[in-house]
């Protein structure tokens, strides 16, 4: 590595060879000379001082104004020698938090993870990428004693790190819900309590929660202001909308939740998904539920997850691989 | 991705238009300008949406924010000039039902 005195001579090397001939080799030997300067974090009025100091060796008379008038730009360049030296922290520190985002990334990653359950005679496929480092989506499995299978996906209004903590929360809600309570109008009412409660009174969250009960092959649900998801008939070859009415949680605290239940015959489908997939912008305008359908339909030939995968992919790269919100999906099938 | 935001606040009576995107860059400027209009003891605000060409839910936190803010000092809420796609917002997250955005922009302002 080359010392500062080292810089100091290679500088006067350079400096007199171009007084010397003014020819394009020696200046962009300044060039060159400029970004080991940066690397070694020699500031501009070093580099002046170093100017000054070649002069006065090569040349014994000069005129003191020449001499006075670096001293000047001496002065004036400090500025940026301070702003320079900031920006180097700042670019330091940058580097310190994004490490720290990516470990929380991972620790969130961990905590809300979930396993997909293997229910009889349904098949569950699932994704959900973020955005940007943490993810405000979210999607939970959960089977109880009976076998039943409640599922859970939910949307933070808000993006990035808040969202993500405030998901953390509402995973810890669910966990605490007692096992006999997962009728998807009680578990939406009693996390809507928590929410509004605890959370900042500008952030909200949309949820829908689904319950299957392998026996009867009965799914009962409820919608807490979420993305409508779609229900496919394999009998009619149809796609229709899972709507369900229902207020955001965390607005009103004693808000009632309708539950809805649909027989799932072999072959149907469910289709669960945040509004990061239908919030997709492209450069013709928004994804129409249309084309999702469509996406849907073009990959039915294959398993559920491989089918999430599959859109997920296309629709990413329909946005030139450039996610502007959260992206969760989730397929349920009913084999046949 | 810009926004502009017109406020009229004449004895507590607030007319806002808003013009451009709402989305996770532009709601923190939204919400800053509306929050201390909300404020004001039975308040009355009218925000026209008119000529919002898109909006994502990080919007739709600003507006159940503004309205719980009105609610709360006796206020009066409303959204007017609300397109399909908007409108739509409200419905699927049921805010439809709690906030007016069904009232006409002239209706009441003056």
């Amino acid at each position: 590595m080359e010392s500062r005195e080292n810089l100091e001579e290679k500088y006067r090397e350079a400096l007199s060879n171009y007084l010397k001939e003014q020819t394009e080799q020696a200046l962009y030997q300044g060039q060159k000379y400029s970004r080991k300067t940066i690397e070694h974090k020699i500031s501009p009025e070093e580099i002046i001082s170093f100017h000054k100091s070649t002069l006065m060796d090569t040349y014994e008379d000069l005129p003191d104004e020449v001499l006075h008038s670096l001293d000047f730009l001496l002065e004036v360049m400090m500025g940026y020698g301070i702003a320079y030296r900031e920006h180097q922290n700042l670019k330091h520190l940058q580097q310190e938090l994004k490490s720290e985002i990516e470990i929380a990334a991972n620790v969130q990653h961990t905590l809300l993870g979930t396993n997909i359950p293997k229910v009889k005679d349904l098949e569950i496929g699932a994704i959900s990428v973020p955005a940007r480092h943490m993810n405000g989506d979210y999607y939970h499995f959960v089977q109880d004693e009976n076998q039943c299978v409640g599922v859970a996906i939910a949307d933070v209004i808000g993006k990035g790190i808040p969202a993500a903590l405030c998901m953390s929360m509402i995973k810890y809600a669910m966990d605490s819900l007692p096992d006999h309570r997962h009728f998807p109008k009680s578990v939406l009412e009693s996390l809507n309590r928590v929410v509004e409660r605890n959370v900042d009174p500008s952030m909200f969250i949309t949820m829908f929660y689904g319950l299957f009960d392998p026996e009867t092959h009965i799914f009962s649900y409820a919608s807490a202001g979420h993305e409508p998801g779609f229900y496919y008939d394999a009998d009619k070859k149809e796609f229709t909308d899972l709507t369900a009415k229902g207020l955001l949680l965390g607005v009103e605290k004693k808000t009632q939740y309708e539950q809805y239940e649909k027989y799932v015959a072999p072959g149907d489908m469910i289709v669960l998904m945040s509004d990061g997939v239908t919030e997709c912008r492209t450069s013709e305008g928004f994804i129409e539920r249309k084309t999702l359908i469509e996406f849907i339909e073009k990959n039915m030939h294959l398993s559920a997850q491989e089918m999430v995968n599959n859109i997920y992919k296309q629709l990413e790269k329909m946005q030139h691989f450039q996610l502007r919100d959260d992206f969760t999906l989730i397929i349920l099938k009913r084999n046949v | 991705m810009n926004i502009m935001i017109d406020v009229k606040d004449i004895d507590s009576k607030a007319t806002v238009k808003v013009k451009g995107e709402i989305d996770a860059y532009t709601a923190p400027k939204l919400r800053e300008t509306l929050f201390p209009l909300s404020e004001q003891q039975n308040v009355h605000m009218v925000v026209d949406l008119s000529e919002v060409s898109y909006m994502d839910s990080t919007g739709l936190g600003v507006f159940v924010g503004l309205f719980k803010s009105v609610r709360s000092h006796d206020g009066e809420f409303r959204l007017v000039g609300l397109s399909e796609r908007l409108r739509r917002l409200f419905d699927i997250t049921g805010l439809a039902d709690i906030i007016d955005i069904n009232s006409n922009a002239e209706g009441g302002v003056k």
